[in-house]
């Protein structure tokens, strides 16, 4: 088998893997030395379903020896099977990366034989790539549930990331369809790798030239709607993997009918719940850099997001009696939840409102969302002037400024519109 | 007292623009339009051939920070590398306007003179980053060869992340739209003009690994997901005639001119 038929067979089966950034690590270019990381990272392309390309996103392998219901390499699956040699990949990163395709490499791989197996494998290529080629840039690896502990250190001691799926938000699930993983399988190198990467950080305080551990931190991802779960079970759950396991990201993945098994929703009718996923994004968002807790956003009453605006605006509107926020005075944090006003914005109003009066014209300069914002603030003690909608109308209008970006986003998901009115 | 209304005709540089801006305060004259050698559009006003001083530069760009604020001299130095239309103009006004403020002005983000060149460097800001990403080379005798078309002048803000990530090889950019490349080899860079560039039929492998990307790029996408808006936000139409896997091989990079 040639190298186009292994990239294709591999690829394709990694591609249901929602993470792909090049984030989280800032490290200069070094003499004799391939590549360079930045803080930021950076899209190098979009592919035909809109998410960003940005590492080479490949299995090691896809000949499985599980037999997970919901992936699409589970062992049962009739699909051709390929594996890269050490030396394939990574002459095909640095290829791809010389050429500005990519930022780096996101490897991850089927459980071939053992988790131990597997793990050793990828660390074959990823010495391969960092000590014999020098590359410098970016690496995500999947650390393999049930690997040697040992192991799982040595990649991290190569990575910059490390990431073990949570693969469902919950244990029932997890037992029903994975019956080869165990929750405790799964936090248990999670935990390590917190573990490591604080250790790793406490040395380098002491010495200069410690060796680091998964310098751009670690992340998850889980897969939504194949199970039951309620947004707030998924959210909480998000909250409590930030918390406890310092997590940078939690990625959540649209489940795509990729078997037949009476466990899952049946393929046939299945739309993927696009939506969904990209409310459960946006309080995701809110929860790493709004200051908003999963408890205030959903509770037992309302497990799940409204689908026609989005979790701030939705939060804000069962809570009118915080506004209108005057934004000349008010505090940084009170801004940060006001719809339409962002990081951005509100750093901007700080800055801007102690060199001059402020006004709804300077608002709109400074970058604020005024068909948003203007139902939630006063400037100097006035609503924007012709504003006029009764408090039980806001939604209506804050729903039909949705509709259009949600149109590109899911058009399957439209007829759930179909009996609203729009403002 | 009035200022007397001009037009100031300069090299083009920044260092000819700060000298016009020392000459209009030193005579007490207004520019309302700024003209280079190239074009010969004629003005209403009385024009006026400033030959540019470094000296007097170098003294207008030190005074910004000191008496407009910190970040002054950066924003009217990314400001004079944007597409903004007269950008030289509203330059000169926010300029204007800060000396005689005094303190304060880059504070004042929501003033519309502020505020027009912070929108200019924002795009250009903006072009640079993905141009960062969407930037493609090719390997020509072991020498990346890469071509960008953007709207604004991003050469002078990639160029340091490029040369960190190509520490160890050689490799040319060239800007098309303003006719300059970045050159590099290990240890040296160099931003100059360069009016085309002609490059030779790409070799064997490196249409081999072009292919390969090509087949990744297409494999990569998850077809239930399909959706063609979100990718044309997110990656603009413009940037895509110069990017692999948007083009075939015999277009982009080798339809160049003479080639």
């Amino acid at each position: 088998m040639n190298v186009m038929d292994k990239l294709t067979i591999l690829t394709d089966a990694a591609k249901y893997d929602a993470a792909c950034t090049s984030s989280g690590l800032e490290r200069r270019g070094k003499r004799g030395r391939m590549g360079s990381t930045t803080m930021a990272g950076f899209c190098h392309s979009f592919s035909a379903d809109g998410r960003c390309v940005t590492l080479l996103k490949v299995l090691m392998s896809n000949a499985c020896a599980y037999d997970c219901q919901y992936c699409v390499n589970r062992r049962s699956n009739d699909v051709p099977r390929a594996t890269f040699s050490p030396p394939e990949l990574a002459e095909l990163t640095i290829q791809f990366y010389r050429r500005n395709y990519i930022e780096g490499l996101f490897l991850s791989s089927a459980v071939i034989g053992s988790p131990d197996i597997t793990t050793e494998r990828m660390i074959q290529v990823l010495r391969l790539l960092r000590e014999t080629y020098g590359f410098w840039g970016y690496i995500h690896a999947k650390a393999i549930p049930g690997a040697d502990p040992m192991l799982t250190r040595q990649l991290g001691l190569l990575a910059d990331r490390l990431s073990v799926n949570i693969e469902l938000p919950s244990q029932h699930s997890l037992a029903l369809l994975a019956p080869e993983k165990k929750k405790a399988g799964i936090l248990a190198p999670m935990a390590q790798i917190r573990d490591g990467i604080a250790g790793s950080k406490e040395e380098l305080a002491r010495y200069r030239h410690a060796p680091r551990f998964a310098p751009a931190g670690q992340s998850t991802q889980m897969i939504i709607g194949a199970t039951p779960e309620s947004d707030r079970h998924i959210l909480t759950l998000s909250q409590a993997l930030y918390d406890k396991y310092q997590l940078k990201r939690v990625f959540y993945s649209a489940y795509i009918p990729v078997s037949d098994s009476k466990l899952l929703p049946a393929p046939r009718q299945f739309q993927p719940p696009l939506l969904r996923e990209h409310r459960l994004y946006q309080a995701d968002w809110l929860l790493r850099y709004y200051h908003f807790r999963a408890e205030e956003l959903l509770d037992e009453d309302r497990p799940n997001f409204d689908e026609r605006v989005d979790p701030k605006c939705s939060w804000a509107l069962r809570h009118m009696e915080q506004f209108p926020v005057e934004v000349s005075r008010a505090e940084y944090e009170a801004l940060l939840r006001v719809p339409g006003i962002g990081v951005r914005s509100a750093r901007r109003i700080l800055t801007a409102r102690r060199a001059a009066p402020l006004s709804f014209d300077i608002l709109k300069r400074l970058g604020v969302v005024l068909k948003r914002a203007q139902y939630f603030i006063t400037c100097g003690g006035k609503m924007l002037p012709g504003l006029r909608v009764k408090e039980d109308q806001v939604l209506g209008h804050l729903a039909a400024l949705e509709r259009p970006a949600l149109f590109a986003a899911v058009p399957e998901q439209l007829s759930l519109f179909d009996g609203e009115v729009g403002g | 007292m009035s200022w007397i209304p001009v037009c100031y005709e300069y090299d083009g540089t920044l260092e000819g623009f700060l000298t016009c801006v020392f000459e209009s305060f030193a005579h007490h004259e207004e520019p309302v339009c700024f003209q280079t050698p190239h074009e010969d559009a004629c003005t209403l006003w009385d024009t006026r051939s400033v030959n540019t001083d470094r000296r007097k530069a170098v003294r207008v760009f030190r005074s910004m920070d000191a008496r407009l604020g910190r970040g002054a001299s950066r924003l009217v130095y990314r400001a004079f590398l944007t597409c903004l239309e007269e950008k030289e103009v509203h330059i000169y006004r926010f300029l204007q306007y800060g000396y005689q403020r005094e303190r304060g002005v880059m504070e004042e983000l929501g003033h519309p003179l502020v505020s027009v060149l912070q929108k200019a460097v924002q795009h250009l800001e903006r072009e640079a980053h993905l141009y960062t990403g969407f930037a493609r080379f090719s390997d020509h005798r072991g020498i990346l060869v890469g071509e960008i078309e953007p709207k604004n002048r991003v050469l002078p803000l990639i160029r340091s992340h490029f040369t960190q990530r190509y520490h160890r090889e050689c490799f040319l950019l060239w800007d098309r739209t303003h006719q300059e490349a970045l050159l590099y080899q290990p240890g040296q860079w160099v931003i100059v003009p360069m009016e085309e560039l002609r490059l030779s039929a790409a070799a064997e492998e490196e249409l081999h690994w072009r292919a390969l990307w090509r087949r990744f790029f297409h494999t990569v996408a998850i077809e239930e997901r399909r959706n063609p808006r979100c990718q044309n936000t997110q990656l603009p139409k413009r940037y895509r005639n110069r990017m692999t896997e948007f083009c075939r091989d015999g277009e982009g990079m080798e339809a160049l001119p003479g080639s």
